[in-house]
């Protein structure tokens, strides 16, 4: 782990310059040990794929003392102690719902069917959370899947657009501008800033897709 | 006695009017930017002016245009960018807290230097904490009446306080606003800590970077200011992701940096110069299209010891009573 200076009350630590689970997983424990540690002197940590970023109250603390705890909190990481959480999201595949399932499918050499049944076949993990709020990255897809961004960005994603990225797939929260591929609708709500607890995944978390039909789908509250 | 009041209706809402307190912290790992006054320092002296906590809720009016009309007996003050105010016709001044009486009509003109004021008012505008904070981030559709900026017609309520003291700040602790709106005015200089990528930047990069003038950008918002200048690229291709600190300076592929504010996204995997501190960017969002910016360095425990500074310098001010 590397500790360095980015602000006037932040600091990263770098555990690695590529994402592994491994990795994320230092990142997920070195935070949570962190939160213990530090208590109110934190303003925000943000964990991501490889790196944590540490924003402290500076009328409380500084940055050699931040040093000190991220060293001790990475080291006082217990293997034994990992927390595994998993979430079912039900996805409603198909061309009707998510558009691109087609063009992946026959850019694969498979079918959409086929595609469906593959994205369901991994547990993926919450590498980062951001772009948006509750926007989760997870992966990483089966290699058949991985398809780049599109090349230009849709002005409109509906809530819940189940999409692809390079190895990576999401839920988009929310309406928004988006450059992924659309393979179908998923109906759970995944970010609420009205509840106290606004998201039910958090990084590090694992996530499985199962797939739902269209009575399903709408009796879960989805929106067609 | 009532907690709360309807204490105003918009009749002119201005092209962009905000309400915010002092930001949403905490929640920036489920991807919510921090919001809050982008210039922090009038924001505070407003508050303080109106007698409130220093995280209550203003409203942050970008070039002004607004028009409010009071529905109940109160104290205002409006700091930051110079602007013809008015109450009834009658032209107030700024840095200073006025009585406002039912029926008034209280005028913001548009601004001439600087591009942000604060309204705040006596108890602070009652909004719904969400996510512990009234801050709105337009682009997370959160905080104010509805994730917006305010709309004609709307009502804002006040929290009731009983009307305190007329007060002034004193001409030498108004922070000094440099830019004007119509660009061309006087160069700012934006000290940076270092950090993040700066060692991955060639060295004539980080030399260009330190001894060119930029120029804001039209692509200026909550956000982050976009600059134009020399291009002072990386050469790093992708990062992975990772967190954005305020006042964070990234360079995309095309060598133009962009000083990332309050509403930035949280993750971002460009390559970033380090970071701008906060007495800085404050200075920085008020300057429009086509101001001219430098940047020179500051170490990180010089960073640290200017907002203890900056804290204690104006917790020791006081403010001049007008009245007893």
């Amino acid at each position: 782990m590397r500790v360095e200076d980015t602000g006037e009350n932040s600091v990263i630590a770098w555990f690695a310059d590529k994402a592994s689970v491994e990795v994320n997983e230092s990142v997920v424990a070195t935070c949570r040990n962190l939160e213990q540690s530090m208590g109110d002197t934190i303003i925000d940590l943000v964990p991501s794929y490889a790196s944590l970023l540490v924003v402290f109250d500076p009328f409380k603390t500084h940055h050699a003392e931040v040093h000190e705890w991220l060293s001790a909190a990475f080291e006082s990481i217990n293997p034994t102690e990992t927390i595994t959480k998993v979430i079912e999201l039900p996805v409603l595949y198909g061309e009707a719902y998510g558009p691109d399932i087609k063009r992946i499918a026959d850019n694969a050499g498979i079918t959409e069917f086929q595609v469906a049944q593959l994205h369901q076949s991994i547990e993926y993990r919450v590498y980062a959370i951001g772009f948006a709020p509750g926007f989760a990255y997870l992966g990483e897809i089966d290699l058949k899947l991985a398809t780049p961004r599109l090349e230009i960005p849709r002005q409109n994603v509906p809530k819940g657009a189940v999409a692809i990225a390079d190895r990576q797939t999401a839920v988009y929260p929310s309406e928004s501008p988006g450059g992924w591929n659309l393979i179908g609708l998923c109906p759970t709500r995944l970010i609420d800033p009205t509840e106290k607890l606004p998201m039910p995944i958090a990084v590090g978390d694992w996530v499985r897709f199962i797939e739902i039909d269209e009575a399903q789908y709408l009796n879960l509250g989805g929106e067609l | 006695m009532l907690k709360v009041l309807p204490g105003f209706k918009i009749i002119q809402a201005g092209p962009q009017s905000v309400l915010q307190d002092d930001g949403r912290f905490g929640y920036q790992r489920l991807g919510f930017a921090n919001g809050g006054p982008l210039d922090a320092e009038s924001y505070y002296w407003a508050q303080r002016l109106c007698g409130n906590n220093t995280t209550a809720t203003a409203i942050e009016i970008l070039l002004g245009g607004v028009v409010l009309e009071a529905l109940a007996d109160t104290v205002i003050a409006i700091t930051g960018a110079e602007m013809p105010v008015t109450i009834n016709g009658e032209r107030i001044s700024l840095w200073q807290s006025h009585r406002i009486n039912t029926g008034d009509k209280l005028e913001v003109g548009f601004t001439s230097v600087g591009l942000r004021s604060y309204l705040a008012v006596s108890g602070g505008f009652n909004v719904p904490d969400i996510l512990g904070s009234s801050a709105t981030v337009i682009r997370d559709e959160i905080g104010g009446l509805d994730g917006k900026a305010l709309q004609v017609g709307q009502l804002l309520n006040i929290n009731n306080q009983l009307s305190h003291k007329i007060l002034m700040l004193a001409k030498s602790s108004r922070p000094k606003i440099k830019a004007s709106s119509a660009g061309g005015a006087a160069e700012i200089e934006l000290r940076l800590l270092p950090g993040y990528q700066f060692e991955r930047f060639p060295e004539e990069k980080r030399q260009l970077f330190f001894s060119s003038t930029f120029r804001v950008s039209n692509r200026c918002d909550r956000m982050g200011y976009c600059l134009n200048g020399p291009d002072v690229s990386s050469g790093v291709s992708s990062l992975l992701s990772e967190g954005i600190c305020h006042g964070a300076v990234q360079v995309p592929p095309d060598g133009q940096p962009i000083v990332l504010l309050n509403d930035r996204q949280t993750i971002g995997g460009y390559p970033k110069l380090g970071s701008v501190v906060s007495c800085d960017t404050g200075k920085l969002a008020q300057c429009g299209p086509g101001s001219r910016i430098r940047f020179s360095k500051i170490s990180v425990r010089q960073a640290h010891s200017e907002i203890l500074l900056a804290s204690e310098r104006r917790e020791r001010t006081l403010l001049i009573s007008l009245n007893s």
